[in-house]
């Protein structure tokens, strides 16, 4: 596993970069429309995140091939990787499907069900073997936290005291 | 847990043996802020171990989502060339 110092740089100097570009008015439209400025920073938060990890992983490969397509828009409607523009609805097409599965609570909750979810969830997570599935998912997760401290410690850094 | 044992014979489709999930689900409870507080028992059943984890991504994603709303606002601040070596050394801490 990558070091999360390396990591924690690498990202930070990539999303820093990109983060100017979308402040010097370079914003990334896909399909010709502007994206309002907070989805272009949240999709260069994660295209840098990815970007940092590069291809050995399943989902960073995923995000990479996601951002070439220039199919944010389109990836956002189909998972949460990138969540919808509409505030405040997390993953529309399934909450259909997801009460079937999840039952009531926790009681109820195969891991079926929770198998489908984490496949949604993870980028890439549809097409895999659910034990390399956990895999991917751990260090996603290990990925997304650095992805938030970074963001957080920038935040933090520019709000006026 | 009873019925952690009942949804172990219940995984009839699944090719992976238990162990081999145990052994990944024990990787990310590592992971996980809620299960890694919770002490009473070794063994957490692996859904609730996986609804948490779908639980923290979620919760990953909302986070960078208010992030960049955050950053938006800040965004004309940020000085270009100059700053990004200073930062990137004090994050690196």
């Amino acid at each position: 596993m990558t070091n999360p110092g390396g990591l924690r740089s690498s990202f930070a100097r990539i999303f820093l970069r990109s983060l100017s570009r979308i402040n010097s008015g370079r914003v990334s439209s896909s399909r010709g429309r502007t994206l309002p400025k907070h989805r272009s920073i949240s999709i260069a938060a994660y295209a840098s995140m990815a970007s940092a990890v590069g291809t050995r992983r399943a989902w960073s490969r995923e995000v990479l091939r996601r951002i070439r397509r220039g199919g944010a828009r389109r990836a956002s409607r189909r998972t949460s990787e990138f969540p919808v523009g509409r505030k405040g609805r997390k993953e529309p097409g399934n909450g259909k499907k997801l009460k079937k599965e999840a039952g009531d609570g926790n009681e109820g909750s195969s891991i079926q069900g929770m198998r489908k979810k984490l496949r949604r969830l993870v980028p890439g997570g549809e097409g895999m073997e659910f034990h390399r599935l956990l895999a991917e998912t751990a260090h996603y997760i290990k990925c997304l936290k650095t992805q938030v401290g970074v963001m957080r410690s920038i935040a933090d850094y520019y709000t006026p005291v | 847990m009873s019925s952690r044992s009942r949804s172990s014979r219940h995984q009839g489709s699944s090719r992976i043996s238990d162990d081999q999930i145990v052994d990944l689900i024990s990787k990310l409870r590592s992971l996980l802020p809620e299960i890694r507080n919770r002490r009473r028992s070794d063994k957490v059943s692996a859904s609730k171990v996986l609804q948490e984890t779908c639980n923290y991504i979620r919760n990953l994603h909302q986070e960078v989502d208010d992030l960049s709303e955050r950053l938006s606002q800040l965004l004309q601040s940020i000085d270009p060339d100059s700053a990004e070596a200073s930062i990137i050394r004090s994050l690196i801490m």
